[in-house]
């Protein structure tokens, strides 16, 4: 007979590695599955300035860090495999992932959210030739050089900021007239003498032949194309949840977000939702930590309830 | 792994003719990059003897990446008679979709 896990977390960001640490402090048998890095989206900040108690120390990946190993020490285990699907049909439910199935009484799903991408044309054509979504992955290769970055939320303005580190010259391209992230974001940026600003403006093509030459953009008011000599766009216009294997099990909106009550339940008995995949007004560490905290705290009380 | 960088590009890479090369560009900042290390080092001894290995270090070698037209981390690639015949951009870089691009060569 297989093992079963009283709690599988799919997904090791904040969500999920908060859900690991309160499971297996509750002594719950935990396994927490990850496909590639662990600290989800944080591994990929490099300043957390919104984390209560963080600012450059530490950094996302230290935080992330920190995290794992604290759940570690209380006795999560961490998996690496690509999970495929669930089947909830039954008491015990099975997590099918591509080098193994696991069996267990209840699930939270913590995948999260990925960039999306802006719509420009030729935008994924040139991904890792110029278009990127990761500026501490690719900050290093535009040392020197002009780059454009997409976006007006917080996320825009803390990747332009940083990127300011290593750039000539970077212009922020945004659709409306003013920023929607936060003043004291804002407030750097418009002090900030590398960052020029184009408002009321949308990118509309990529111009180059194998590496990134230029952007087109477009003005909406007046309709007049301008071409910008970059060789580096970065995109941050929002999140797209990663719940395309749970459609038609789980409950979602319209956009893919998984839709919960204020104790992380799904619309399946023993299967719960905590982080950026959930449907929520905001989504960051601290709320993404709360939420795998919930859900872990309701799994134990469904497993005691229904087990026990 | 072969450690690649400006002055043994051209020997290891460009005239290497025996078999298909695999570059994994990493960089000192690339969180995914340094996660996948280990399991790239599992395949590179599983596939060793059909294609050689090699590691390019952007973080370092910023110039030679980018002549390689490489501007985003992790990138995975396969060059044949010196010439890059395929490439996964970072979207699509996992062990998995590496482990197939292998394959597809050896």
């Amino acid at each position: 007979m297989a093992e079963i896990f009283d709690v599988i977390i799919i997904g090791g960001g904040p969500a999920g590695l908060s859900a690991g640490l309160y499971g297996s402090r509750s002594r719950l048998n935990t396994l927490l599955i990850e496909k590639s890095k662990y600290g989800g989206q944080t591994a990929t900040t490099n300043e957390l300035d919104n984390y209560p108690g963080s600012m450059e120390n530490p950094t996302g990946p230290e935080l992330s860090e920190r995290m794992r190993k604290q759940a570690d020490e209380f006795g999560t285990k961490f998996t690496r495999d690509d999970v495929l699907g669930i089947d909830v049909s039954g008491d015990i439910k099975i997590v099918k992932c591509k080098n193994k199935e696991y069996h267990t009484r209840t699930i939270i799903i913590a995948q999260g959210a990925e960039p999306n991408m802006a719509g420009f044309k030729k935008e994924g054509d040139f991904r890792g030739r110029g278009v990127s979504y990761c500026a501490t992955c690719d900050a290093d290769f535009f040392t020197d050089l002009d780059v454009a970055v997409i976006g007006g939320g917080d996320s825009a303005l803390t990747e332009a900021i940083y990127l300011t580190k290593f750039v000539n010259k970077l212009t922020i391209i945004h659709r409306r007239d003013s920023f929607r992230g936060v003043k004291s974001l804002q407030e750097k940026v418009f002090k900030n003498p590398k960052i020029d600003i184009i408002w009321d403006s949308v990118p509309a093509e990529i111009v180059g032949d194998e590496i990134v030459e230029g952007l087109k953009v477009k003005n909406k008011v007046t309709g007049e194309e301008t071409l910008l000599d970059v060789n580096g766009v970065f995109v941050f216009v929002g999140l797209n949840p990663t719940s395309d294997i749970y459609k038609g099990i789980i409950k979602m909106d319209e956009r893919g977000y998984i839709l919960t009550d204020t104790e992380m339940n799904t619309n399946i008995p023993g299967v719960f939702a905590a982080g950026d995949i959930r449907q929520k007004s905001l989504r960051q560490v601290i709320t993404a930590a709360a939420d795998g905290a919930i859900a872990a705290t309701s799994a134990e009380k469904y497993i005691a309830d229904k087990f026990e | 792994m072969i450690e690649l960088n400006k002055e043994n590009f051209e020997e290891e890479v460009v005239k290497c003719s025996e078999k298909p090369v695999f570059i994994d560009f990493w960089g000192d900042k690339c969180e995914v990059c340094i996660e996948m290390m280990p399991d790239i080092h599992k395949l590179s001894e599983k596939y060793d003897d059909k294609i050689k290995f090699c590691s390019l270090n952007t973080s370092q070698n910023r110039r030679l990446a980018i002549s390689q037209k490489v501007l985003g981390l992790p990138t995975m690639a396969i060059y044949k008679d010196g010439e890059k015949v395929e490439q996964l951009t970072p979207d699509k870089v996992s062990v998995s979709s590496i482990e197939d691009l292998i394959k597809k060569y050896y």
